[in-house]
């Protein structure tokens, strides 16, 4: 076992190398830091000094991957790559391309963002399992057709179209919740309560069919022909029986889907004025601030690393059957 | 002649409905896979999505071919058309002012305007919508409903035509009667789901017959805020649409079944770097990835904007790189199920038989491995294409999907936010898009359904039954 997970955190690892290099090439290769400093400074006449100033400040003036005026190790150490890009690991971010810590940012922000994530994560999990249970205990009767149905409509509905007519109908014409904003306290609540809502709502379309599918995978095992020999009702094989098994692959599956959470705080915080991670990344997008979107890049990536194997070890500690290979 | 103008998109749409013609034959040559398909369209509601999906195919491919008009002897237009606008001009040349509602014949806005002499504040009314009448207020509903009713009424003459064609077609090949061939698809008794095809093209018809009546007089869902038809908006959103969804996967296709058959099928270090390969890629959270691309390429049009002639070139090909990195982020989701069914048929007897006949791995992987993954692919593809849709609406909204000039669902639904907050709420934007969008991603989704049903028999379990079929089947 502990072999296999220090493979694993070693193949992460190799992953986050990989990306940090492509991450790299995409924006050092393709665009020169002369490029990013001309957009950043602003105007298309800008002097060689302004440029080179600008590159000095914000230490993009050393040689991309090879030092050759330095000595011994900081040949290798004195280079962009390694202060922009291999000191990531080191959860060393640096200054934004604007001048501020990009590590006292991401500190003050994850709060915000994790007391909108964490219930959401709960909440879809629960709605769905409820929703798909209920369509599988009524499995085929016109219930569960139109459940089907109505997964189906759910899941063809655009996410901003949820958000829009949610904001448009609770914060606007009923008046029940604030259009948008966040205070610190519990009267948070306030303020968190409709996008938790609306994120479950718009992700029970297509979670509720996945999880149908998978309870009635677990319907046609040889256990639940046993259990139901031995004369249990139907409300015990469902919600004893397959509600266990099924909750494995179930909660296996919500590890992977850290990264949909990752698109999910950008949609939801930039939409009810969240002061989270996923509007930073916004506004960093939107002011082409090329260091915080890297350095987003990068913890997105170790979110998902982390998200896989937390989803690969839980399975194997949930599943014996499963080989460790 | 006006010039016809190639796009990059134009020519790879064009392209990709070439090949999936190709494909059509090779299917009909082909019993096995004749059966698959006949399967899917048996199902009504698949057929029903996809006569909705060849409408909005037909509007997309009519956008997708662009020309320079010529206006005089050698000098063509400054901007590229397409033949959608040719058909939609009457649509193009009504411009109002502002928003105005559907079907409206005021203004949405007060204007000032002076009255007997007196400065009044009203609502003006539109250039063009409800120019015809003389008292509106009087003569509107009566207009309105007679226009509806007249193309309702032609439109449903049209569809029953329409269906009278396919009647007697079918009656000649089955040999039957025209009256029983008649009788038999509309009671649902064929093997083609006649009555479903019925209602769609009956529904289409009478819908399209009322809309192109009444947009004679009126802009029936509304206009924009620089006064523009939301219709032709709405028919420009959808090639969009068409172009992310199949140049997407269509781009990357290639590369994920090559490497994603020759990981499976050799193993080794090659599984192993392209495994790598492609866990890389998926590690990075699609969005950022596209939003640093897209930041890059902005950069690179702007650092060479001479390359393109009219702004319509700059924006296709904006479009055309966003669909290259979506299908990047597309790659490794293909490439991995590609290279899991590789590992399971190269484990075959016959594919262990052909190894001990001495064919080389190339000819295995193309003879034997290559048209067994196809059913993979299929579903891959078919399913991907409306989370694309979904997802351009998510990326512009971002403010790295399709470039603002281009029409795009993502756009419309963006622009629509502002127009809620306002009061009274501009509603009409964000209903045209998101019906249109819906009766799109819908339709896509009910497909794939049925293809994924025909081509992985292990799914058709799933499918929701009344409890009669049930029993009978378990």
């Amino acid at each position: 076992m502990v072999t296999y997970i220090a493979r694993r955190v070693f193949y992460g690892i190799l992953v986050l190398v990989g990306v940090n290099l492509l991450t790299f090439v995409l924006f050092f290769a393709v665009n020169t830091p002369d490029d990013i400093a001309r957009l950043n400074i602003g105007g298309k006449r800008v002097t060689h000094e302004a440029i080179e100033e600008w590159k000095f400040a914000h230490g993009y003036d050393k040689p991309m991957l090879w030092n050759s005026h330095d000595q011994g190790a900081k040949k290798a150490t004195d280079t962009i790559f390694w202060q922009r890009s291999m000191r990531l690991f080191l959860l060393e971010f640096g200054a934004s391309d604007s001048g501020r810590d990009i590590g006292h940012e991401i500190a003050t922000r994850i709060g915000p963002s994790l007391a909108l994530q964490i219930p959401i994560f709960i909440l879809t999990i629960f709605a769905s399992v409820v929703f798909s249970l209920a369509v599988v205990f009524f499995r085929g009767t016109y219930l569960d057709f139109w459940g089907v149905v109505l997964c189906v409509v759910m899941l063809s509905i655009s996410t901003l179209f949820y958000i829009i007519a949610g904001q448009w109908m609770f914060a606007r014409v009923l008046r029940v919740v604030p259009i948008a904003g966040f205070v610190g306290g519990l009267t948070v609540v306030r303020f968190l309560i409709l996008p938790i809502i609306i994120s479950a709502v718009s992700r029970l379309g297509g979670d509720a069919r996945l999880y149908r599918a998978m309870f009635l995978e677990e319907l046609s095992r040889d256990y639940v022909r046993t259990a139901r020999a031995k004369g249990l009702t139907e409300q015990a094989v469902l919600f004893k029986h397959v509600l266990r098994n099924a909750m494995i692959p179930i909660i296996t599956n919500t590890f992977t889907i850290f990264p949909i959470l990752f698109l999910g705080s950008l949609l939801f915080e930039s939409f009810f004025g969240i002061p989270g991670l996923g509007s930073y990344t916004i506004d960093a997008i939107a002011s082409q601030d090329f260091a915080v979107v890297r350095t987003m890049v990068f913890l997105g990536t170790v979110l998902y690393v982390v998200g896989y194997m937390l989803a690969d070890v839980a399975y194997t500690f949930a599943d014996p059957r499963v080989r460790l290979s | 002649m006006p010039k016809i103008v190639f796009l990059w998109t134009d020519f790879f749409v064009w392209l990709v409905l070439f090949v999936a013609i190709i494909y059509g034959i090779g299917v009909a040559r082909t019993p096995n896979l004749r059966a698959i398909w006949r399967r899917v369209f048996s199902q009504p509601a698949a057929m029903s999505a996809s006569i909705i999906l060849g409408v909005f195919l037909v509007i997309g491919m009519a956008d997708s071919i662009h020309f320079r008009a010529r206006i005089g002897p050698d000098i063509y237009a400054p901007e590229a058309e397409s033949v959608l606008d040719l058909f939609m001009a009457h649509q193009i040349a009504s411009r109002e002012k502002t928003y105005s509602a559907p079907l409206a014949y005021l203004s949405f806005q007060k204007e000032t305007a002076q009255v007997g002499g007196h400065v009044v504040r009203e609502f003006p009314r539109l250039e063009f919508g409800g120019r015809h009448l003389v008292h509106p207020e009087r003569d509107w509903l009566a207009d309105v409903m007679l226009r509806a009713t007249m193309g309702a009424v032609i439109g449903a003459i049209a569809g029953l035509l329409i269906f009278l064609l396919c009647a007697a077609v079918v009656a000649r090949d089955v040999g039957n009667n025209f009256a029983q061939a008649w009788r038999a698809m509309l009671a649902g008794d064929t093997d083609v789901p006649w009555r479903a095809v019925f209602w769609t093209v009956l529904a289409l018809c009478v819908l399209g017959g009322a809309y192109e009546s009444l947009s004679t007089g009126y802009h029936v869902f509304g206009t924009d805020q620089t006064g523009n038809d939301v219709s032709y908006q709405v028919a420009k959103s959808i090639r969009t649409a068409i172009v992310l969804g199949s140049l997407t996967t269509a781009a990357t296709l290639p590369f994920a079944l090559v490497l994603g058959v020759l990981a499976g099928y050799l193993k080794g270090w090659v599984d192993d770097g392209i495994t790598y390969l492609y866990t890389t890629i998926s590690s990075i959270p699609s969005v950022l990835l596209i939003a640093a691309c897209v930041l890059l390429i902005q950069v690179f049009i702007d650092k060479n904007s001479q390359l393109f002639a009219t702004s319509i070139e700059r924006s296709d090909i904006k479009l055309f790189f966003l669909c290259l990195i979506l299908g990047v982020t597309e790659f490794s989701t293909m490439c991995r199920l590609i290279r899991g069914e590789t590992l399971k048929l190269r484990e075959l007897d016959y594919v262990q038989a052909a190894q001990a006949f001495g064919a080389s791995p190339v000819k295995i992987m193309r003879r034997h491995i290559v048209p067994n993954v196809m059913h993979v692919v299929i579903i891959t593809l078919v399913l991907e294409f409306s989370g694309i849709v979904l997802y351009e609406a998510v990326l512009s909204y971002v403010g790295i999907g399709v470039d603002s000039s281009t029409n795009s669902f993502g756009t419309m639904i963006n622009l629509a936010r502002s127009e809620m907050a306002r009061d009274p709420v501009v509603w009409w934007n964000l209903a045209t898009a998101f019906v249109f969008m819906v009766a799109f991603v819908l339709s896509i989704n009910l497909l794939a359904d049925a293809v994924s049903d025909a081509f992985d028999p292990r799914a058709r379990r799933f499918r929701p039954r009344l409890r009669v079929n049930l029993g009978a089947a378990s």
